[in-house]
């Protein structure tokens, strides 16, 4: 029998906290719809989605009734469009088609417009990364990425040159928007196949034709949980967090499989990262504050972020049948309101950013730098991420905007989920001659593990 | 099918009545019932077993009930409880 305590802890952490499940993302399978002819191929990604992920949204809020927990985003993902389209070279009428089904069945966002060269590219792959600004651009619910990096394959700097360039275009092209285009393209090193988070969510090619996974959320729970006590050593606070992370994830675990019936798909993962969103009271940073920090960025905060990190991993964990994703604390700048405060302040540099995504998912995540950035530093950034990653075994993420005509000082609107970023400064010194290099950085010893 | 039927707002009578009126013309059966007034604010737990309506019939007629007698009416499954609560 359920205590009175636990039904009101419950009611307490959807009503006042904002627990609620971040994402349902069916993952989807686009092998069947290849050929080699661009209308025929786009057609088939239409119907497919259409067929498939029809019910995706009626599904979440039928949940939603029932259970009385909200599920915020409702998206799909499907295997990388530069596979997809290779043999048809039809990756922009793709776009359009992601696009149009999107807007049909009434999800809030697509991801896969992606491609993976972490190795190296085929001239087709080349191909469809200059079609990204262009596809980013001239739709409103696609997303992509690119995985350029891996602990197995090192990290493919002529990639990482090319995405400096394809990030300013892609501002350039939205520079009425503060450059959105940018917010819809990731980065990456470790790309994972079975991450349910926009912008990098993608079907991977080992994942089966369809898949429901699931993001929990619940910065604000964890915070509430933690502001509770003010006096508890790391040991016990660490065991506060778990707890709290073993019912979130429980929430997760339970909406993601009854979706999954309902919609005669596999059950995927859950992902068990801390997704922060702009509203007060559900800010990952101010979860690190509650420990005991005066304002993120300041000294203490990679150790703060390690814990709450690993904590939330462990009480997960148990919590779930299949773990995936990204799993771990988001840390993206314009979307946690306790970080977009430390970076108009100052107290949040690029630099404290990048030690923070040393322990944590995903990486320099939403962060806004002056429009006049030289596309070779936006590439150093790139392969500063890329090492963290490699070096680590772990995913990391560059999702940078340059907003065009904006500098240190102002503020770019993204609007919704996506908020609001404070300009941040760079350090104005040159990296060209260091990206112009091209080539391979090799993959660290420890990745020889056979 | 099990569900909790949780109920806040002010203090007044009748609310108890209306709620349980309201539950029984949809032949739902009250299982276990709990009750207090903290700071003028009523505040009802409900276990509640229905085999005819469903959670989302039964919701939508409680917040209508809620919204015409002033107070706050949720009907959840059991299941989200159960999940968070037990292992």
């Amino acid at each position: 029998m359920l205590s009175k305590n636990e039904i009101t802890e419950t009611i307490n952490m959807i009503k006042d906290q904002n627990l609620d499940v971040r994402t349902i993302t069916l993952s989807l399978s686009l092998f069947d719809c290849i050929t080699d002819d661009p209308t025929k191929t786009s057609r088939k990604v239409y119907e497919k989605i259409v067929r498939k992920a029809g019910k995706l949204v009626e599904t979440g809020a039928a949940l939603t009734a029932e259970y009385g927990i909200p599920i915020v985003n409702k998206r799909v993902a499907v295997t990388p469009v530069s596979l997809v389209g290779t043999a048809s070279r039809g990756f922009f009428e793709i776009a359009q088609s992601m696009d149009r089904a999107a807007k049909t069945i009434g999800i809030d966002f697509i991801g896969g417009y992606s491609a993976l060269v972490e190795k190296g590219a085929t001239p087709q792959e080349l191909e469809f990364l200059d079609t990204i600004p262009n596809a980013l651009s001239a739709t409103e619910k696609v997303c992509g990425s690119v995985n350029v990096a891996s602990s197995h394959a090192g990290i493919n700097m002529d990639a990482v040159a090319r995405m400096g360039g394809i990030i300013k275009e892609s501002a350039r092209r939205t520079k009425d928007k503060d450059g959105i285009a940018c917010a819809k393209l990731v980065v990456f090193c470790n790309a994972v196949g079975d991450n349910p988070f926009m912008a990098g969510a993608f079907c991977g090619v080992g994942e089966p034709d369809a898949a429901l996974n699931v993001g929990v959320s619940g910065p604000g729970v964890v915070e509430t949980a933690v502001r509770k006590y003010p006096n508890a050593p790391f040991s016990e606070l660490a065991e506060i967090i778990k707890k709290t992370a073993f019912k979130i994830t429980r929430a997760g675990q339970l909406i993601g499989t009854e979706a999954a019936k309902r919609l005669g798909v596999r059950f995927g993962i859950v992902d068990l990262s801390l997704a922060p969103t702009p509203k007060l009271g559900d800010s990952v940073a101010h979860i690190l504050e509650a420990m005991g920090l005066s304002r993120v960025g300041t000294h203490g905060t990679t150790a703060a972020l390690a814990l709450l990190n690993d904590a939330v991993k462990k009480g997960g964990i148990m919590a779930s049948s299949s773990v995936g994703g990204l799993s771990g604390a988001f840390i993206p700048v314009s979307e946690d309101a306790g970080m977009i405060d430390a970076a108009r302040l100052g107290c949040l540099t690029i630099d404290k950013l990048e030690a923070m995504t040393c322990v944590c998912s995903v990486g320099l995540d939403m962060v806004a730098v002056p429009g006049d950035t030289p596309a070779p530093t936006i590439s150093a950034i790139i392969a500063d991420e890329c090492a963290v990653g490699m070096v680590n075994h772990k995913t990391t993420a560059v999702r940078i905007i340059p907003v065009p005509g904006k500098t240190v000082g102002d503020t770019a609107q993204f609007g919704g989920l996506l908020g609001t970023a404070p300009v941040m400064a760079l350090h104005p010194e040159s990296a060209e001659e260091f990206i112009k290099r091209g080539g391979r950085i090799p993959a660290p010893l420890h990745s020889y593990r056979n | 099918m099990k569900a909790i039927v949780t109920v806040i707002g002010k203090d007044k009578t009748g609310i108890i009545a209306a709620v349980s009126g309201c539950l029984a013309e949809l032949k739902v059966n009250i299982e276990d019932i709990s009750q207090t007034i903290m700071q003028d604010y009523f505040m009802m737990l409900m276990m509640v077993e229905s085999k005819a309506a469903g959670v989302v019939e039964i919701g939508e007629k409680m917040a209508a009930l809620g919204a015409k007698i002033g107070v706050d009416i949720r009907v959840q499954h059991e299941g989200i409880f159960n999940a968070m609560h037990r292992i």
